[in-house]
């Protein structure tokens, strides 16, 4: 039981981590609200079903293959629906969503609302302590630390990561000191959706991939975002275990934990908020007063 | 009798010199006599409930603009308000057998408590955390819904309702009367000093705040009477449906009414009106296609959005009005000098 918590936590939080963080991203960096972040996670999601069980493709290929194409869905996205109405963010916000349905429907045309399973791209488990471990479990979570051990490489040690985060400090300095600013955003854009890509794509065989799997995530990883201050990316990371864990314990602790998951972790989040009004690493923006 | 004459006269004058020179009154005009005399016209039962559906939805996306559009409290938990409001509202006419103009008005006051709830801990929030964090409340509501399906219903929600009323016309005039005045008065308070307030909250609260106003009252009043309209939106919705289920709590149902607002250009009252009934017929329109509905309705947002970031009403205005750089009265776009200093408009 105990570490049933622990294995569903830690997938949990991971995957919620793996979103955030690219979500904290591309905000910190432009202040675009991507809430079609998790769509692109259920698009991944299609590309490994509709690769491993339809063309028969290596596992590995078909990571790489849904990465690549959901990274540069993000880029036209980001070129043709975000740049031109950047300055207006509600209608960012607005365009997003209006995608993120798009996404949807046509993930509902292209392969019906039918409930998908795809097969684990290692099969086989382990049993540690008891308790049984499935090797695609495992190759999520090391994904994960993998991924984001490479994202804190590329941030802190390139020069590229420097001009991400500069520009994430203070858009307006980092233009004048010659940082093509839109360039930078548009990067971002494509790490931001990459990293959806990857969590989709690991995930797919841990749950059911259907049209409507991108809600539930989104909110989860809304509130992740929100809890560990948003564009921090360290915040992110710890509200990511945090809520991941609060998710595991309600779902085995408490009867009919099913439904309440959701609501113990955003409760989570709200009552932090009201101690902590900017989240656990906020970062207080100097042009927003 | 002289009296009468009077008014008669003074209408006529109002009319002559003050709504019929601007095609944006004259629409405002012919709206409200076509949606009260439409029943006349038409008899077709489905045509009249997309109508009744339009106008609840209105009172809905009105009531988000009311609160966001004006004070700039992106709340994308509006949905909250709108199920709280029909929750309520079942609950009481199922377990209480409180009649429907009881348990509406009630289901509002509770909508209203659900506004304070939601606004006093969202105080110290701004912005995009603001935004965020209310998406959170209906989804902690929903969790309840399900975890307690003795008082709710769980999934299946509470069905069976009271009806409106038994004909079908008079169902129509109840909810779209209780859709033009309620929508009338938003517009009105937006239109007042406390619209100013708000306008002046959305753009810079710390100037407010120095002006000596007090913007925490302003800002939970804002939430109240968002509150309160969308609960009627929502009780309105539970007695014409006959049930309340959770699918009026879900994240759909609040990013459909921020569709609705920014579609048809945010604090304005009229642009989230204007594009209820453009969008919900367009909606059952995109039926005659039936899987690729949704996807085309997205596709009309974004198009929509790229082109005219402003809303699609008020860039139709801008198009067909112009302001007298003078006076700053709007007047027709075709005149040659403005209607009230007559100076030259270009």
């Amino acid at each position: 039981m105990v570490f049933d918590i622990v294995i569903t936590s830690l997938i949990k939080g991971s995957t919620y981590a793996m979103l955030a963080i690219g979500f904290s991203l591309i905000f910190g960096v432009a202040r675009i609200v991507n809430i079609a972040h998790t769509a692109f996670y259920m698009v991944a999601a299609y590309c490994i079903f509709y690769t491993t069980t339809q063309l028969g493709f290596n596992p590995f290929f078909a990571i790489i293959a849904a990465v690549a194409l959901v990274t540069l869905l993000g880029l036209i996205t980001f070129k043709l629906l975000i740049a031109p109405i950047r300055e207006h963010e509600a209608a960012v916000l607005i365009a997003t969503i209006a995608l993120a349905i798009a996404l949807q429907e046509v993930m509902m045309i292209l392969f019906t609302g039918d409930y998908r399973s795809v097969p684990a791209l290692i099969p086989g488990f382990a049993t540690i302590m008891g308790v049984k471990v499935f090797y695609q479990q495992l190759l999520t979570f090391v994904s994960v630390l993998v991924v984001l051990g490479l994202m804190w490489l590329f941030l802190l040690h390139t020069k590229l990561g420097l001009a991400i985060r500069a520009t994430a400090q203070d858009r307006e300095v980092a233009n004048l000191v010659g940082m093509n600013e839109s360039q930078v955003a548009m990067l971002a854009m494509g790490i931001s959706v990459g990293l959806a890509g990857v969590t989709g794509a690991v995930l797919a065989p841990l749950t059911i991939v259907e049209p409507h799997m991108w809600n539930h995530p989104l909110a989860m990883m809304l509130a992740v975002v929100v809890l560990g201050g948003l564009g921090s990316i360290k915040g992110s990371l710890y509200a990511a275990f945090i809520l991941g864990t609060a998710e595991a314990l309600v779902v085995f602790l408490i009867p009919a934990g099913a439904y309440l998951k959701g609501a113990v972790a955003l409760s989570i989040m709200v009552f932090v908020l009201l101690v902590r009004p900017a989240g656990l690493f906020g970062v207080q923006f100097e042009e927003e007063r | 009798m002289n009296l009468l004459r009077y008014y008669l006269r003074k209408v006529f004058a109002v009319l002559k010199n003050e709504v019929l020179v601007l095609p944006s009154r004259i629409v405002v005009l012919l709206f409200f006599l076509s949606m009260l005399l439409m029943p006349l016209v038409v008899d077709d039962p489905y045509f009249i409930r997309i109508l009744v559906l339009a106008s609840i939805f209105a009172i809905f996306a009105a009531s988000w603009d009311l609160l966001s559009g004006f004070t700039g409290q992106i709340n994308f938990g509006h949905a909250l308000f709108f199920g709280v409001g029909a929750y309520s509202s079942a609950i009481l006419n199922m377990q209480a057998g409180l009649p429907h103009w009881v348990t509406i008005p009630l289901g509002a006051l509770v909508a209203v408590a659900a506004g304070l709830v939601v606004g006093i801990p969202c105080l110290r929030l701004r912005g995009t955390y603001l935004a965020l964090t209310t998406l959170a409340f209906p989804i902690i509501l929903l969790g309840i819904v399900f975890a307690f399906p003795g008082l709710t219903g769980g999934e299946l929600g509470i069905s069976g309702l009271t009806r409106l009323s038994t004909s079908r016309t008079v169902t129509y005039y109840i909810i779209v009367c209780i859709m033009l005045v309620s929508c009338t008065i938003m517009w009105k308070v937006t239109d007042s000093k406390i619209g100013i307030i708000f306008h002046a909250i959305r753009e810079d609260e710390l100037a407010v705040k120095a002006a000596g106003i007090n913007t925490i009252l302003y800002k939970l009043m804002a939430f109240c009477l968002s509150g309160f309209f969308a609960g009627i939106a929502g009780g309105l919705y539970a007695h014409f449906m006959r049930i309340a289920g959770p699918s009026t709590l879900e994240v759909h149902m609040s990013f459909q009414v921020v569709i609705f607002s920014v579609f048809g250009g945010i604090a304005t009252i009229w642009g989230p009106v204007g594009a209820v009934f453009i969008l919900v017929p367009l909606l059952e329109f995109f039926r005659l296609w039936p899987e690729f509905r949704t996807l085309l309705f997205a596709f009309v947002v974004i198009l929509i959005l790229l082109y005219m970031p402003g809303g699609l009403l008020p860039w139709i205005r801008n198009k067909v009005e112009e302001e007298c750089p003078r006076c700053k009265i709007r007047n027709f776009a075709a005149r040659r000098v403005c209607r009230v200093c007559a100076a030259e408009m270009r």
